[in-house]
């Protein structure tokens, strides 16, 4: 009887060792593919930019400088693939783009241009993408550190080394500094 | 936000079950009385159980198609407006949602919208064409992301769980008591006549206890479901400045929409509880007049121009300086996570600059554009709209005569 009793104890811890492992897993695959969503949204504005660039010519063509400082922020922005480094360059691309969008201003031709105005749309959305693909995975993180750090999951977590994963920091405090489409 | 949805979930439950009781307690009373014997009761409750639970399949399994097609809404392709396609997956991506909702627009000029869908991956988010044509990028994400928070609270399933159960509660007083009008003027003599014994004194007090409860129950009913309305709408405030950070875009957007007297034709009692303001109103009122499935616009702009920080805390903080009382609105395991989030600075408020003849020409072409309609630019610069049913290859301008290719579109 006393043995039974204890196989049954064993089987429940057993089970919600699993289970907890297992959350552990999809919450740290759900970190993953929070990251990764950010990825496909740089690629995104990588993409679009030689349009912009190939479509605004036409009307500016005393701003070569602002376009070509656009598409050189674009090409370092590509070039580079660590962590610190990569996250500057991207940060100055999203500076070069804000830049291109003032000057844009003082061309209401530009600014009618029915192709470009579906650009500027198309980039405003990947900008804000982006941001929000660093905020849902800066909310993803907090959830898994928040599970590893609580009783009874960081037991388990400590036995199967999972890790605390790394917020997503930006060093000034981000602003909506995409200019809106004004129609 | 997690711990939003699995309180939320619990909730659901608990409102369920208790007006499980009050539609079973209805069903035993009126059962009771009609047959007049202890059998009745059983019966009432089956009869009760049935309605409901038929009810509930059926919204369970096409709730979100019905709704969609009472409301008129017409699926569209992200061609017929991009703009609305981004904010969707702006949020989606937000929200960490894995799947995106379907988009529909229906072709209204009132502005409103609603999400529905049982589960995250059947949801479905509508907006009025009216809705697009008024508001501009940044008040647009304010309502979509407060649709978006309908669905990842998961408000729908139970908003729509907790309307069958009022319904079924209305539906039985309702006829019940007909059948006691009906039945008491032909045969009140049979009933209440002869009451000089005691077992008809008795009945007489079963009976009017149950009319008492058919007339009660469904206001008490609809009370709960006002009340627990209004606070999921409080609840998709708060989570929508989780999701934007920008509680300005939100707040102007329901400024907008309170501020027009179009009535929204294809809302119904039924459905307005879904939408994101009440869209019915008396004739002459203004939606912000109206309280009861949704709470006061003009208190959901202040409390959202008060708010510091993308927090729930600072959401309720903001609600009780409003009202003046800390009545807590949010499940309280929201709250406990009270590190700060900053919200984004705010752009100065750009207006979509347009006219009202613009803006009524654009709204029809946007309807248009929904209705399958195609657009040909004449050289002359007229603009020719093409029903869908036109198959003609060629069409002339009733400008400037010319033979235009109505497939070169």
């Amino acid at each position: 009887m006393g043995f039974l009793a204890f196989l049954v104890i064993i089987a429940i811890l057993g089970v919600a060792v699993v289970g907890m492992y297992n959350s552990l897993v999809t919450l740290r695959n759900q970190v993953k593919n929070a990251w990764s969503q950010i990825d496909v949204q740089l690629k995104r504005r990588h993409d679009l930019i030689p349009n912009l660039v190939e479509t605004a010519k036409g009307y500016m063509k005393h701003e070569r400088e602002t376009l070509e400082n656009l598409t050189k922020a674009r090409s370092m922005a590509m070039g580079t693939d660590t962590g610190g480094e990569r996250i500057k360059a991207e940060g100055a691309l999203s500076d070069a783009i804000s830049k291109f969008f003032v000057v844009v201003e003082n061309y209401p031709d530009l600014k009618a241009n029915q192709n470009f105005l579906a650009l500027q749309e198309e980039l405003t959305s990947t900008e804000n993408k982006i941001a929000y693909a660093r905020q849902a995975y800066n909310d993803q993180v907090l959830f898994f550190n928040n599970k590893i750090e609580m009783f009874p999951s960081n037991v388990i977590a400590n036995m199967f080394n999972f890790k605390k994963q790394e917020f997503f920091e930006i060093t000034e405090p981000e602003e909506r500094n995409v200019p809106k489409v004004n129609f | 936000m997690w711990e939003i949805i699995q309180a939320n979930k619990t909730k659901s439950w608990i409102l369920f079950i208790l007006m499980g009781l009050c539609l079973i307690l209805l069903g035993y009373i009126i059962g009771r009385v009609t047959l007049e014997e202890e059998a009745g009761g059983i019966l009432g409750i089956f009869i009760a159980g049935i309605i409901w639970f038929i009810l509930s399949l059926i919204s369970y399994f096409s709730g979100d198609s019905i709704i969609l097609a009472v409301s008129g809404a017409k699926e569209v392709t992200p061609d017929v407006h991009p703009q609305l396609f981004n904010v969707v997956e702006e949020m989606k991506i937000a929200a960490s949602l894995p799947f995106m909702p379907k988009v529909y627009i229906i072709n209204e000029a009132a502005p409103n919208a609603f999400a529905t869908g049982r589960k995250p991956e059947k949801s479905s988010i509508a907006v009025t064409a009216g809705l697009l044509n008024m508001m501009n990028r940044n008040e647009l994400q304010g309502v979509i992301a407060h649709e978006m928070s309908h669905i990842i609270n998961r408000d729908v399933l139970f908003m729509t769980f907790a309307g069958i159960m009022l319904g079924s509660i209305v539906l039985i007083a309702d006829i019940f008591l007909r059948g006691l009008w009906h039945s008491s003027s032909r045969s009140s003599r049979v009933r209440f006549g002869g009451s000089s014994n005691d077992k008809g004194q008795l009945q007489v007090i079963i009976m009017i206890i149950a009319i008492v409860f058919a007339i009660l129950a469904p206001i008490i009913a609809r009370l709960i479901y006002f009340a627990i309305s209004r606070k999921r709408e409080y609840l998709a405030d708060a989570s929508a400045i989780r999701l934007t950070r920008y509680p300005e875009g939100l707040a102007s957007a329901l400024e907008k929409i309170s501020g027009t007297n179009l009535d929204l034709v294809s809302a119904n009692k039924v459905t307005a509880p879904m939408y994101i303001v009440n869209p019915l109103k008396g004739k002459g009122l203004k939606i912000a007049d109206l309280t009861s499935t949704h709470p006061p616009i003009s208190e959901r702009v202040k409390i959202l121009r008060n708010i510091t920080s993308a927090t729930y805390l600072n959401y309720q903080q903001a609600f009780s300086t409003i009202k003046g009382k800390a009545t807590p609105i949010l499940p309280p395991s929201g709250l406990r996570d009270n590190k700060d989030i900053p919200l984004l600075s705010p752009t100065g408020t750009e207006e979509k600059s347009q006219d009202s003849k613009t803006s009524m020409r654009n709204l029809g072409d946007l309807m248009r554009t929904v209705n399958g309609y195609a657009f040909l630019t004449c050289l002359c610069g007229l603009k020719i709209k093409l029903p869908p049913t036109f198959k003609e290859p060629k069409v002339k301008c009733p400008k400037c005569q010319r033979l235009l290719d109505s497939k070169a579109i």
